[in-house]
């Protein structure tokens, strides 16, 4: 029978991604409350060295495939190791950050393990031995809960949703051989082009600065980017304004573009067209800041301020720049 | 588990290209998405349904393949009646033929049962390549594309912002947090198209008139041979948390507006 709550924790170059520890934690507390152990699955290349790292967050036992096959991540090459771990295993549960990577491997293990997935979920509880998850759909417009009826029951974790807590057990490493031979992976990662701008990514961000059509032109995003520099935020945009070229696509919130929940969200020149609320509206805090007292923006608003963004912003930059040294 | 390979795999001389692309008909963004009293799904009545946006970059590439290569370009949907004007609209954009799965156990099919049917519908056709929308924006769930890689035991490119093909391998630019791969596979794969990879054209009035004497074969799927296994099952949907009601912060003076703010920020919120 089915038993343990197993992750895929990720890291990069060496380091384990914050995911991971939310990962961990979502576990543990599943765990608990089922009685049962948490596993961890790592895979890399030179990682054995931080597997136990894991312990520090409520890991019970950690699964190391260290072999250079597993750097960089290909899915053929991370679905065939997972699949070999699970099978031997045998989890109830089995737990994937909702990260680019992590989104690419559990919907390729969906079908490999013939097994019900949840993607992006907000919430994982347990009712009657099951796992129920969470999760938004129409990018938020209402919430589903989820029940898988085969094991191991999946799901993935929209990062920044969950607490990572520390909670020390064992770690104790396992290494695993995955018998996963290069010559046959399928796919071949010829080049990683790495953003050396350091910005954070959107869905990774505490922080969001997000301008709109009310920006005026691409120019009207200095102003931004001043705030979030002090903040130590990523700039986002609206549909509007990355359909008009004045930010690129990568930058999007909304239901054809990001789906964030950070702990900050300031809304600038943002009507709140409902594609776009859907998009950010399970931040915990928003700031809407727009010269029309009727945008639509106001009603999802923590805090609203119904001024010209041209105005507000930069006083606002030199305002936090005082409160935060 | 991954079945027989499908023998109709080889490029054949001169470039001839077979290209597959999925559509799913889902309610447009701008659709208010209210949950029915007993929970049970959402209440359809008043949405304007369209296809999802993200496989509309899916046809767009599509159809950029055949340009290139030459060959024919196959609309594949699983989906109620209504998914004949997403499948038509492709066809207007100038795909060739459809495949319509066009059954009531589409209500409650999941991922897994959706790739299924996919998978079995797209084995009877020859296929060198197959795009689909990276995610639909309906359930969000983005996981059709890599079950039915899976299933026809090919591989899987995601959420790509680019594809270039010499019409035997494919590479393609996958943006992932703080990085792009550049990553190269042989066809046939599964291809899902991000935002950014291409302008979709718009239908024009010949290409509608031309669409509605393309041949649409539609399909029940008993008639694929398939059994339909949902995995997951959506128990409950219920609409989202209502958030507390603002404060909107009045004041004459933009400079006052702001420090007020930047206070309520760091001490109130406690987010900065």
């Amino acid at each position: 029978m089915a038993k343990g709550v197993f992750i895929v924790a990720e890291q990069r170059d060496g380091a384990f991604r914050k995911i991971s520890y939310e990962l961990a934690s979502t576990a543990r507390k599943l765990a608990d409350e089922l009685g049962d152990e948490v596993g961890a699955i790592l895979l890399g290349s030179g990682v054995e060295g931080i597997a136990g790292e894991l312990g520090k967050y409520g890991v019970d036992k950690v699964f190391v495939v260290d072999d250079a096959a597993m750097e960089p991540y290909t899915t053929d090459a991370f679905a065939a190791a997972v699949a070999k771990i699970v099978k031997e295993n045998d989890p109830a549960i089995l737990l994937f950050g909702a990260t680019a990577q992590g989104k690419d491997l559990s919907a390729r293990l969906a079908g490999k393990l013939a097994t019900g997935l949840a993607t992006d979920c907000t919430e994982l509880k347990i009712a009657d031995g099951k796992m129920v998850a969470v999760r938004p759909m129409y990018a938020g417009k209402c919430f589903g809960e989820v029940v898988t009826s085969s094991f191991p029951q999946m799901a993935s974790i929209r990062p920044n949703v969950f607490p990572a807590v520390e909670n020390a057990k064992a770690g104790a490493v396992t290494k695993v051989d995955a018998g996963v031979d290069p010559a046959q992976l399928k796919t071949k990662v010829v080049e990683v082009q790495k953003d050396t701008s350091g910005k954070i990514d959107l869905t990774e961000a505490n922080i969001i600065v997000s301008g709109g059509r009310g920006m005026g032109g691409p120019e009207g995003y200095a102003i931004l980017e001043e705030l979030a520099n002090i903040l130590g935020a990523t700039v986002g945009a609206s549909r509007a304004a990355v359909d008009s070229g004045w930010r690129p696509q990568t930058d999007q919130v909304g239901q054809t573009g990001k789906v964030v929940s950070p702990n900050l969200y300031v809304a600038c020149g943002i009507s709140g067209a409902i594609q776009h609320l859907a998009g950010m509206s399970s931040s915990k805090y928003i700031v809407a800041v727009n010269k029309d007292p009727e945008a639509p923006i106001f009603s999802k608003a923590d805090y609203g301020l119904v001024d010209d963004l041209y105005k507000i912003v930069p006083e606002l930059a030199k305002e936090c720049k005082k409160l935060l040294g | 588990m991954p079945e027989e390979q499908s023998v109709m795999r080889s490029i054949p001389e001169g470039g001839h290209v077979n290209i597959v692309a999925c559509v799913k008909q889902v309610p447009d963004t701008e659709a208010q998405i209210k949950v029915k009293p007993d929970g049970s799904g959402i209440d359809e009545s008043g949405i304007k349904w369209v296809m999802n946006p993200y496989d509309e970059f899916g046809v767009e590439e599509a159809l950029k393949y055949k340009e290139k290569f030459g060959g024919d370009v196959t609309i594949v949907s699983f989906g109620p009646g209504r998914a004949m004007e997403s499948i038509r609209t492709a066809l207007a954009m100038g795909a060739d033929k459809g495949i319509h799965i066009d059954d009531p156990a589409y209500d409650g099919a999941d991922a897994y049962a959706t790739a299924s049917v996919l998978a079995a519908a797209i084995k009877g056709i020859p296929y060198d390549v197959i795009f689909c929308g990276q995610r639909a924006i309906d359930d969000d769930s983005g996981q059709v594309a890599a079950i039915l890689a899976e299933l026809l035991d090919i591989p899987q490119l995601t959420v790509v912002t680019k594809a270039e093909s010499d019409g035997k391998t494919v590479k393609v630019v996958r943006p992932v947090e703080g990085a792009s791969f550049v990553i190269e596979a042989a066809l046939p794969a599964v291809i899902t198209a991000q935002k950014g990879l291409n302008e979709p054209r718009y239908a024009s009035l010949p290409g509608i008139m031309k669409a509605k004497k393309k041949p649409v074969d539609v399909k029940k799927v008993a008639d694929l041979g398939v059994a339909l296994e949902s995995k997951a099952k959506v128990v409950k949907m219920v609409p989202p948390p209502a958030r507390p009601p603002g404060k909107i912060i009045s004041g004459d003076e933009p400079a006052a507006k702001a420090a007020e703010l930047a206070k309520l920020l760091r001490e109130e919120a406690k987010v900065i």
